[in-house]
């Protein structure tokens, strides 16, 4: 299982214990996932760039079913959707607390997994 | 917009036929099966035999899965006209326009549309939701969210936590669509699961994804059916009343949920708002929902998004809603909640809507003595992601 097309310094950079994210060039509008496309105006002048890792709980779900392999003995999890300081949002999971500690709006800070595959960001509460 | 063509399109096709092969629970039924069996019931239901049908339309499973091309050979057809459009769910809802275009336009004049899968006792067509290969997996979000272990119930559950906190929607609340379903469910002889259920069964049923509970997800279903698509002229000659479509828009909102752009508003709002000013009608005309039933969550979005109710109002308006004598009864048979729902329910939205243009069916709920007048079909697939609202009505 490999990573999409151009998502190699992604995960190169997680490796690195540093969060990338795509900036244009042209419209210095962020985004995630990377694409080779800017979505905001069409330019293919996209940049990595180290985001702030900062960021805040835009809507989450405690996830207590789960059969997919690896997933089947974490439940019940928390996976989560984040904001960004920079603006893109990202789906990931809230670690190292008591599922019913998330909020809507919590202030989260990246951390950084080793999944096997992949390192993964991951957040926790601050 | 200028929807011209397909305004020409809808006044000359009509909707003439339309049937279920069986559900919920078809141990030897095969997904291929179920495409054939739904095709004839649904040419008998008004009177075609395949020798009639030059246009076939099913959502495409690829060259190794079935596919028009190769349904159309098995069947002994040469269509001049195929489509495999797969948008999830709601890709049935999205084949009647196009549909209506090909036999509007002259390039069949009786296309069928059909659909099978056997998402229980075949064990396949349901990856992702709890089961499946290994992660991660799929193309743009779906491979990005599979990082964080989403499950399609998670990615539903992800928008009714956002709901929740933006309006103060509450459990019960979605609870009351889930009560609703099984209300109608408990008149449908076929209905996976029938005995009436209690808002308090839904809150104090297990967990899933919170605030998701057991009851608040569709039953896993094997089923299929097909409808029927020809000339409005050739609709006089046929056994059963004609439906005529009236509106009808379709937009695709994201692919995974985390690209969702607002967690509480679908492109409903958007295909809601095209296929009523195509049909010259607003909310309160609708006389009966066929509204994609996969959570209870979803019902709430598409109230609030069709406007049926304002934005966050969908709390107060299930409570008073939704059930055969009232306002607006939805998902007459039981729906995906408590009915069938296969993995892709949106073929059974479209029987459903026949049958209730037509009045037939009892003691399955009919919800006006000899038919709505004006019946609206939603369909959603995906993760909230492809939205395609249709609007019926009788003939002429």
């Amino acid at each position: 299982m490999g990573a999409p097309e151009g998502s190699d310094e992604f995960f190169d950079g997680a490796r690195d214990g540093r969060l990338l994210i795509q900036r244009c060039v042209d419209c210095d509008d962020y985004q995630f996932y990377p694409r080779q496309v800017c979505v905001h105006c069409d330019s293919t002048n996209v940049e990595w760039v180290q985001a702030s890792g900062r960021g805040t709980v835009h809507t989450f779900t405690v996830i207590h079913q789960q059969g997919m392999p690896g997933w089947r003995d974490e439940t019940p999890f928390v996976a989560a959707v984040i904001d960004l300081e920079e603006g893109p949002r990202m789906t990931s999971n809230v670690i190292e607390c008591a599922p019913t500690d998330v909020r809507i709006g919590a202030s989260v800070e990246v951390t950084f997994v080793d999944e096997g595959p992949f390192v993964l960001p991951r957040f926790k509460l601050v | 917009m200028d929807n011209q063509l397909l305004k020409d399109a809808f006044e000359r096709t009509r909707i003439v036929g339309a049937a279920v092969s069986d559900y919920p629970l078809t141990p030897d039924m095969s997904e291929l099966d179920h495409h054939v069996v739904g095709i004839r019931n649904a040419l008998a239901d008004c009177g075609l035999s395949l020798r009639d049908v030059d246009g076939l339309i099913i959502a495409s499973g690829g060259f190794g899965g079935l596919n028009p091309m190769g349904l159309a050979e098995y069947l002994g057809l040469r269509p001049t006209f195929v489509d495999g459009l797969s948008v999830g769910g709601s890709s049935f809802v999205y084949h009647a326009a196009r549909a209506a275009l090909a036999v509007g336009t002259g390039l069949c004049e009786v296309a069928v549309v059909a659909m099978g899968q056997t998402g229980k006792s075949g064990g396949r067509g349901m990856r992702g939701f709890g089961g499946g290969g290994p992660p991660p997996q799929g193309f743009g979000s779906f491979f990005w969210d599979s990082l964080a272990g989403v499950p399609l119930i998670g990615a539903y559950a992800l928008a009714a936590r956002r709901h929740m906190y933006e309006f103060g929607t509450t459990s019960e609340d979605l609870a009351e669509i889930a009560v609703a379903a099984r209300y109608h469910a408990s008149m449908n002889p076929k209905a996976q699961y029938r005995d009436p259920i209690t808002v308090d069964d839904v809150l104090n049923s297990r967990w899933v994804a919170e605030p998701l509970h057991l009851l608040d997800c569709c039953v896993v279903s094997d089923g299929g059916g097909a409808y029927v698509v020809t000339t409005a002229d050739r609709a006089k000659d046929l056994r059963k009343p004609a439906v005529q479509m009236l509106g009808y828009g379709e937009r695709v909102g994201h692919a995974g949920i985390g690209q969702m752009p607002d967690f509480t508003q679908t492109a409903a709002a958007d295909t809601g708002k095209v296929a009523f000013e195509m049909a010259g009608l607003k909310p309160g005309d609708i006389e009966c929902g066929e509204l994609y039933d996969s959570f209870t969550i979803t019902v709430m979005l598409l109230l609030e998004d069709l406007g049926f109710c304002e934005k966050g109002e969908g709390g107060a308006f299930v409570r008073e809603h939704l059930r055969v004598g009232g306002p607006l009864p939805i998902n007459t048979d039981g729906g995906g909640l408590s009915a069938v729902h296969p993995g892709m329910r949106g073929m059974f939205l479209m029987t459903e809507a026949v049958r209730q243009i037509r009045g037939e069916g009892a003691p399955l709920a009919v919800a006006k003595e000899g038919g709505v007048d004006t019946c609206l079909v939603h369909g959603v697939g995906g993760q909230l992601s492809s939205h395609a609202t249709l609007i019926v009505g009788k003939d002429g």
